[in-house]
């Protein structure tokens, strides 16, 4: 028997909601997971059970407090943000030169700035542990500083330089034709205008910098100085078999929280910023 | 800046007779500001190239010397010894562990696996988001939450839900009948790495479907409508309009999950402890330089691996350009 037209549309609609769904359920459920043992204690840790039981809050009270994450979140979040402030600032010229004037040495700039942005972290460890040194700055968050920029900078560079190239030309010849000079341009014509530009590539990199693990792990030894990724990586039980799942958990849904929220107030942008660098590129 | 450009050295400065053409005028305009362009993009490169060049080098430098990573200033140089010895009839070096090619094979092992399920899944999740429903929103939100969630978060919870004795996905898969006791998912050596890839999988097959939807969406329907009416079938509509038409985008999101691959650290770092069926080239590096604080060792194998990925890099940029020539070479 041959199926109707509408009947096949009717079918094809069930295919598309159940694959949503699954989508939407495996997506979120992990997460979900996370929250619901955080919100327990004790023998309760250790029920498989997908609803709710109990909400406890120690976990939370333990995790931020005594486990030191409240004092890494305030780490992570400088560190962020500073790093994503200084990369912001010397990108935005480059980005304006790059995607806006034509010279030789461009090209190259661009493919130099497009392969330090992929190569591995690693490759620089040694070299940054010694200029780390150096400098002093070992064991402190300036350390973190410094080399989140080996990967914040060429990323704020390159997502910059796409967005600047999609502006239309007029903005600038009109400006050229004014007798504007190249620092006016940047400053009165595109600045303004490049704000949810910027704050699009900002988040981005702040993401990147919060979530950064390698370098965390291997500049900063004392507790009171350490990232949350590494805070969480290293939380440690009574005893070496025993990981408070609790306290992980709970600590976990705190620093993913804000990182969550972020991400859904700027849905649009970010798919946008991520999507920029390669589908035009 | 642009009156800076103009205390430069006056090498290149060509400065117009008052008779000149438009033409000149305009020409003179480029190269001053060309000439302020290098003026901008100055920060930007030497801040790079004291984040990332110079450690680099300096990387480079400690490959070829005895350094310990308590005293980086006392060192001699060995020149190849870290990378590969001879001495008494045996072997020495980076090369001569077998570790470290366990952890090449586990890298390549990881980035094939993990790459190319995402494509295939990232593939089918952009095809559902580019459907018209109800609900999208809410989709594309969840969609947007694994992507959203810090890896080592992404480590201690898929390490929980792979738990053995207490684990979710054990209690699903009993209950569900498919396995009959529990698996040890992170202790056992042959399922450790799928736990690692799979917990990869679910965090960047997002990034993969976007990138692969902002592509899809830019295709314009009138080439499906005109297929339909010839009587295209739907594998044909995907195989010949869409895989084509997205095809540059599928490239450009391959190499940078390829490249993202290659230098795995922090996942396995967590979710198996670095343990030797799982350890990463990156992992490998790192544990010579911290753990054991052979800085020399360390540096050589962070050579070896950015070698590897550089190489790899290369070989799909060439690719990619035979594979642009070849298309126009056709057309």
């Amino acid at each position: 028997m041959k199926l109707t037209r509408q009947q096949r549309e009717l079918g094809k609609k069930f295919w598309i909601y159940l694959a949503a769904l699954v989508v939407s359920v495996i997506c979120v459920f992990p997460f979900y997971n996370a929250i619901l043992t955080s919100l327990r204690t004790g023998q309760d840790l250790f029920l498989t059970s997908y609803l709710p039981t109990t909400f406890h809050w120690e976990n939370y009270v333990n995790a931020l407090g005594e486990n030191g994450v409240g004092r890494s979140l305030l780490n992570s979040f400088i560190v962020a943000t500073v790093t994503v402030g200084i990369c912001l600032l010397v990108s935005i010229t480059a980005a304006f030169a790059l995607a806006r004037v034509r010279f030789r040495g461009r090209k190259y700039i661009l493919f130099t700035i497009l392969c330090v942005s992929m190569f591995p972290q690693v490759a620089v460890l040694s070299g940054m542990f010694e200029l780390v040194r150096f400098l002093g700055l070992y064991d402190s968050i300036g350390s973190l500083i410094l080399s989140y920029t080996t990967f914040s900078l060429p990323f704020t560079v390159w997502v910059l330089t796409t967005f600047m190239r999609s502006l239309p030309v007029e903005l600038e010849e009109a400006a050229i034709v004014d007798g504007a000079s190249l620092w006016v341009i940047i400053t009165r014509v595109f600045a303004p205008i490049m704000g949810p530009s910027l704050a699009t590539t900002g988040l981005l990199a702040f993401i990147g910098a919060w979530n950064e693990f390698m370098f965390a792990l291997t500049f900063i030894i004392s507790n009171e100085n350490r990232t949350v990724p590494v805070a969480i990586g290293m939380l440690q039980g009574a005893s070496q078999y025993e990981l408070p799942w609790g306290h992980i958990m709970a600590a976990s849904v705190v620093v993913t929280i804000p990182i969550i929220v972020l991400v859904l107030i700027f849905q649009k942008r970010i798919v946008s910023g991520l999507t920029a660098g390669a589908v035009k590129g | 800046m642009s009156h800076n450009s103009r205390t430069l050295p006056p090498s290149a400065a060509v400065v117009p007779p008052p008779a000149a053409s438009a033409q000149g005028r305009k020409r003179s305009l480029q190269q001053r500001r060309a000439r302020a362009a290098w003026l901008l993009v100055a920060p930007a490169l030497i801040l790079l190239f004291a984040v990332a060049g110079w450690p680099l080098l300096r990387t480079l430098f400690y490959s070829f010397t005895d350094a310990a990573m308590d005293t980086p200033e006392e060192y001699n140089f060995v020149g190849l010894a870290n990378y590969l010895d001879f001495a008494e009839g045996e072997r020495f070096g980076v090369l001569a562990d077998p570790l470290w090619w366990q952890a090449v094979g586990n890298t390549l092992w990881f980035t094939a696996c993990s790459v190319s399920l995402e494509l295939f899944f990232g593939m089918l999740l952009a095809l559902l988001m580019n459907e018209k429903f109800r609900g999208q929103g809410l989709v594309r939100a969840a969609i947007l939450v694994p992507w959203a969630i810090p890896t080592i978060v992404t480590a201690k919870m898929w390490g929980w839900m792979f738990h053995d004795q207490y684990g979710v996905v054990n209690d699903l898969l009993l209950r569900v009948g498919l396995i009959e006791t529990p698996l040890a998912w992170i202790a056992e050596p042959t399922l450790s790495m799928w736990a690692v890839v799979i917990a990869d999988v679910w965090k960047t097959v997002p990034f993969m479907a976007l990138m692969l939807l902002a592509a899809l969406q830019m295709i314009p329907s009138d080439l499906y409508e005109a297929a339909r009416v010839d009587g295209a079938s739907a594998w044909q509509r995907f195989r010949r309009i869409t895989l084509p038409l997205i095809m540059p985008a599928m490239i450009v999101a391959l190499i940078f999950r390829v490249m993202d691959a290659l230098r795995v650290f922090d996942l396995i770092y967590v979710l198996t402890s670095n343990s030797e069926a799982t350890i990463s080239i990156s992992g490998y590096a790192r544990e010579q330089m911290v753990s054991f604080q052979e800085m020399g060792v360390g540096s050589a194998a962070s050579v070896l691996v950015f070698m590897m990925v550089a190489g790899i890099a290369a070989c799909f940029l060439w690719i990619n350009r035979f594979s642009h020539e070849g298309k126009e070479a056709r057309e």
